[in-house]
């Protein structure tokens, strides 16, 4: 009886300081939550620019990308798995072969995640826009869709998480501000950056992107102008997939036990914050509120605890959208640039 | 033209940065030495007495007379549930096979293990009459969501890993719980913390399970102020770097993970990576195969606390349980799911006919099983628990102590 007694009073007493402020903990553990945070936001920025692109061609919310990043994981793990690897401890590799086996699955999750979203956009979306349906079922479909998608991995897979397979361990390559950077985290941040400037150069720069651009300002122009609005359209849910499927690659050398059956779920609502935050519509506002959301979130589960962490993700949001409705940088692949 | 260039780009790129990760230093960690292990305590021997599902074999009921399990099956931290289940198949089949007059169904129902799925199941085991009583509810949350509609429909309800202490606060009269609950496995845990294991400083995390609340709210106010850390995860969080980075800064000498493996594998993990060296100790939620599996390199020299019984000298059961399942050996609770299914099928065989029927013989049910003696009061406590410890070896969950209260 005793313990039960000294139970009610530990409730008590965490009822009583239910937010703690510890700011000491956020000043020791700052430059360890900036390089982690910042590796974490990298994958919220990539899976964030698929979110971005097709609302800004299609003004549409594509719920389901979040299953096109999770179906990238899978095929990462299919990729070692068909390799020999098998789950356990971490296998020592040369550098040309890990090297070789890292492009292998990123070359299948891109393609997995690509195809994953073509088809997507092909049996979700493409029926619909035909027969002209309002915007809100586009929402309901991408939902469903999502689901669908979810339960097919469950039937397939069970709930469990695969079995973790690395092929890289996190080794520390050098250190800053005390803190030491690991070659995993180098590679995320890195990779996910270039892949960035690749796609903003893209869109930004090549016929293909101009045509996205048009579709994205006004479609009804463009189509008179020549510009193929379906083709437009496949292709931007095509490179919106390869990046989730980029980053499904950085998430499971972060994270080898995420291809789980629901793991995108939370990780794509993430990664949506993180585009509306930057300005949706908006590639460059991806990348910014994807290590911007990285960053907060890790300062904030430092100050106010673990529990808060989704909290402080989503707060942040509400904050921003106060002052900057459009998102801190807006909508800009919609508006025309004079 | 500018396709391919993007194509060319792109796998540059990405080579580039692979390249740059991959050319980094190796640096092997030095195994840190242990503190001296105490020694393995023998598995405790099958009891004579043990309850047998085979019964005298002349056992006749009703044709269509069911038990059901519910819980989770392939949903959330599946394989918890499937141990369970499969122990449960062992004795129904070993009872069916003796008994050709009284043929005992068993139907599942998949609660995936999560609270606002289980009241939906639960409602819908209810409304089917020939379930006169249930093994399950594995979870402490689906527990305790759904406890009051089994009360309500008068369904005798046996948990045999289900280990939140309010559980039997409530009031109902037909949860009955086949183990110890969690103000045995806190003390208990804490005991082998600091004493076994000699740890001074500990950080007690724990998932928003109502599982790991209860568990932590036990072990921390065990450990008083040995308990110098405590930080919070959620279910489902696969990134934990700002608690790692906290346990890194708070320097202690083992942590304990109050919630289950799905988390504690990746946690486990990235503990590891980011060189903390601190002993991790991982309740029953989290003592399972798919931890040793998923937490990698990592999962090597983990302890677990448990209040549930090694089955390495229950050789008979073992091997029908290897035959049930794909030759699995039995995990965490297997030999308690198949207890409580031998006491409804002593209850079914001695009579019980329906719900009121077998919730009264359980009341009064007195008896030795695989694990332990039964019989349970008011509450429906058990009277008698035993926690065990347990590590990681080669790959292998093996038994370690046993932890005697004081």
């Amino acid at each position: 009886m005793s313990i039960h007694h000294d139970l009610s009073t530990l409730y008590l007493a965490q009822s009583d300081g239910w937010i703690n402020f510890d700011v000491a903990g956020l000043v020791d553990q700052f430059w360890a939550n900036t390089v982690d945070g910042l590796s974490q936001g990298s994958i919220y920025a990539l899976v964030a620019l698929g979110y971005t692109l097709v609302y800004g061609v299609l003004k549409l919310i594509n719920f389901a990308h979040s299953e096109v990043f999770i179906y990238g994981a899978y095929a990462t793990w299919f990729t070692f798995y068909g390799l020999g690897f098998r789950p356990g401890p971490t296998v020592e590799l040369a550098v040309f072969e890990l090297i070789g086996f890292l492009l292998l699955a990123l070359v299948a999750a891109a393609a997995v995640s690509g195809t994953t979203a073509l088809v997507l956009e092909r049996v979700a979306y493409r029926p619909l826009r035909k027969r002209g349906a309002p915007r809100l079922v586009f929402l309901i479909t991408a939902i469903g869709a999502s689901f669908v998608l979810q339960q097919l991995i469950f039937i397939w897979r069970g709930g469990n998480p695969e079995q973790a397979i690395r092929l890289l361990r996190p080794e520390p390559v050098f250190e800053i501000f005390g803190v030491s950077v690991t070659n995993i985290t180098i590679t995320i941040v890195v990779a996910s950056i270039v892949l960035f400037f690749v796609a903003d150069t893209f869109v930004n720069r090549t016929r293909f992107g101009r045509g996205i651009r048009a579709v994205a300002q006004d479609p009804d122009t463009a189509t008179l102008m020549g510009v193929n609005k379906e083709r437009v359209i496949m292709l931007t849910f095509l490179i919106g997939g390869l990046l989730a499927g980029a980053a499904a690659l950085f998430y499971m050398m972060k994270i080898p036990q995420g291809a789980a059956y629901q793991g995108g779920f939370l990780l794509g609502i993430k990664a949506f914050t993180a585009a509306v935050l930057g300005g949706i519509g908006n590639l460059r506002g991806a990348l910014l509120g994807g290590l911007l959301l990285g960053l907060m979130e890790n300062y904030g589960q430092s100050l106010f605890g673990g529990e808060w962490r989704d909290v402080v993700a989503f707060a942040l949001l509400i904050l921003i959208l106060m002052f900057r409705p459009t998102g801190i940088l807006g909508e800009s692949l919609g508006k025309a640039r004079v | 033209m500018s396709r391919n260039r993007f194509g060319r780009a792109l796998v540059l790129a990405a080579t580039a940065s692979l390249v740059l990760g991959a050319c980094s230093a190796r640096t092997d960690d030095s195994g840190s030495e242990q503190p001296s292990q105490p020694p393995q305590d023998s598995a405790p021997a099958q009891a004579a007495n043990a309850a047998d599902p085979a019964g005298d074999g002349n056992a006749t009921c009703d044709a269509g007379t069911k038990l059901a399990y519910a819980g989770t099956i392939n949903g959330q931290n599946a394989a918890l549930g499937q141990n369970i289940l499969n122990g449960v198949k062992v004795a129904i089949k070993r009872h069916n096979d003796n008994n050709a007059n009284c043929q005992v169904e068993l139907q599942e129902f998949e609660t995936e293990g999560q609270p606002d799925r289980a009241p939906g199941i639960v409602t819908q085991m209810v409304n089917t009459q020939e379930i006169i009583g249930v093994v399950g509810l594995p979870f402490s949350g689906e527990s305790k969501a759904a406890g009051n509609i089994f009360n309500e429909a008068g369904l005798v309800q046996l948990t045999p890993s289900a280990t939140n202490p309010g559980l039997s606060e409530n009031g109902w009269t037909t949860f009955f719980r086949g183990l110890g609950n969690d103000n045995s496995q806190g003390p208990a845990a804490a005991e082998f913390i600091t004493g076994d294991l000699g740890a001074q400083t500990v950080c007690v995390v724990r998932d928003d399970s109502e599982y790991g609340i209860g568990l932590a709210n036990s072990i921390t106010s065990s450990l008083a102020d040995k308990a110098t850390c405590q930080q919070e995860v959620k279910t489902r969080q696969t990134d934990f770097s700002a608690v790692v980075n906290s346990i890194k800064g708070a320097n202690v000498d083992a942590i304990f993970y109050a919630g289950y493996y799905q988390e504690a594998s990746p946690f486990a993990q990235q503990l590891s990576d980011a060189g903390v060296e601190a002993q991790f100790v991982g309740p029953d939620g989290v003592k399972d195969d798919e931890f040793v599996k998923g937490a990698g390199d990592a999962a090597e020299g983990v302890y677990f606390t448990c209040p549930c019984v090694p089955a390495d000298q229950f050789t008979e059961f073992t091997n029908a349980y290897k035959a049930e399942s794909n030759g699995r050996d039995p995990g965490t609770y297997s030999p308690e799911g198949y207890d409580l299914a031998t006491i409804l099928l002593k209850g079914i065989d001695s009579g019980a006919q329906d719900r009121a029927a077998l919730l009264d013989f359980v009341k009064g049910y007195e008896g030795q099983g695989l694990t332990k003696n039964f019989k349970w009061d008011d509450k429906g406590e058990l009277a008698a628990s035993t926690v065990w410890t347990y590590k990681v070896e080669s790959g292998k969950i093996v038994r370690n102590t046993e932890i005697k209260p004081d």
